[in-house]
């Protein structure tokens, strides 16, 4: 049950991210390029996701508890320290330069052809040389 | 600044985040877990905690046979990237080890913790919306 719910949210996640234009790395420069010619619907995206997804969240920040009656895994972190922001900064940078974010990118692999393979190739990369260099 | 009118697409663009707010809404609700991509992805490609992957890997199945799933019904809409092939080699690297580093990407840190109203993950939004710009304009004018 719970497997199938992830499968479907990732589904619908993808869909959402088609239909919002997200997956139109042009597009989600258009958004970043404020200086420029720019293309405000990203902001939309952003406002759609957090009106639906602010009462699921306040729900179960309340209850601690899936509708199942099984733990939430809510983040526990509050802390605003370097890891948080430097991770940020140049995640954004990387973002800047494809628009691509890991979504989009992953929702591209079937129907981008080569580029998005070669960036999520790439940000798995990324990825395992942090947890090389992280591991405790 | 100016308005790109041509591109501006509010209706389907808020159609679409209430779509991925929805999936975020029933990850939480009935599973109870983050749909942030990066976490997921990462949890996925650190090949340890095999039980806690299973979980991760039908998301992304679900992720990546959307636009199959998509093109059923629908033409796909045009994309298109700027960036060569040795530049999107250096911004996945970027946005890897950055996402990892700061712990979430525009969906875990833009579209959850936004929803849950963390300011943690509203610092990491904002700096991440910021360096996304200054790059956009230092290679675009």
């Amino acid at each position: 049950m719970s497997l199938l719910i992830s499968f479907f949210s990732g589904l619908i996640f993808g869909l959402g991210l088609i239909v919002s234009g997200m997956t139109n790395p042009v597009k989600v420069i258009g958004f970043l390029d404020i200086f420029g010619q720019w293309d405000p619907s990203l902001a939309f995206v952003m406002m759609g996701a957090i009106l639906v997804g602010f009462f699921a969240f306040r729900h179960t920040k309340k209850t601690h508890k899936t509708l199942l009656g099984e733990t939430a895994h809510l983040p526990t972190g509050h802390q605003i320290d370097r890891p948080l922001l430097l991770g940020a900064a140049l995640f954004g940078i990387g973002w800047g330069l494809a628009g691509y974010c890991p979504g989009p990118a992953l929702g591209s692999l079937l129907s981008g052809g080569l580029k998005p393979f070669i960036f999520t190739a790439s940000m798995i990369a990324g990825m395992m040389i942090f947890h090389r260099l992280h591991q405790s | 600044m100016s308005i790109d009118t041509v591109n501006f697409t509010p209706y389907a663009s808020l159609a679409g985040g209430v779509m991925i707010g929805f999936a975020a809404a029933i990850l939480i609700l009935f599973s109870g877990r983050i749909a942030g991509i990066s976490n997921i992805l990462g949890g996925v490609v650190r090949f340890s905690e095999t039980r806690q992957n299973q979980w991760r890997i039908f998301f992304l199945a679900g992720l990546i046979l959307s636009p199959w799933v998509y093109g059923l019904f629908f033409a796909l809409p045009d994309a298109k990237v700027e960036l060569d092939n040795l530049g999107l080699v250096v911004a996945g690297l970027l946005v890897g080890y950055g996402t990892r580093l700061g712990s979430g990407c525009t969906s875990g840190h833009g579209v959850c913790g936004l929803s849950r109203l963390s300011v943690r993950s509203l610092a990491a939004t904002l700096v991440f919306i910021l360096t996304g710009i200054i790059t956009v304009y230092l290679t675009h004018h």
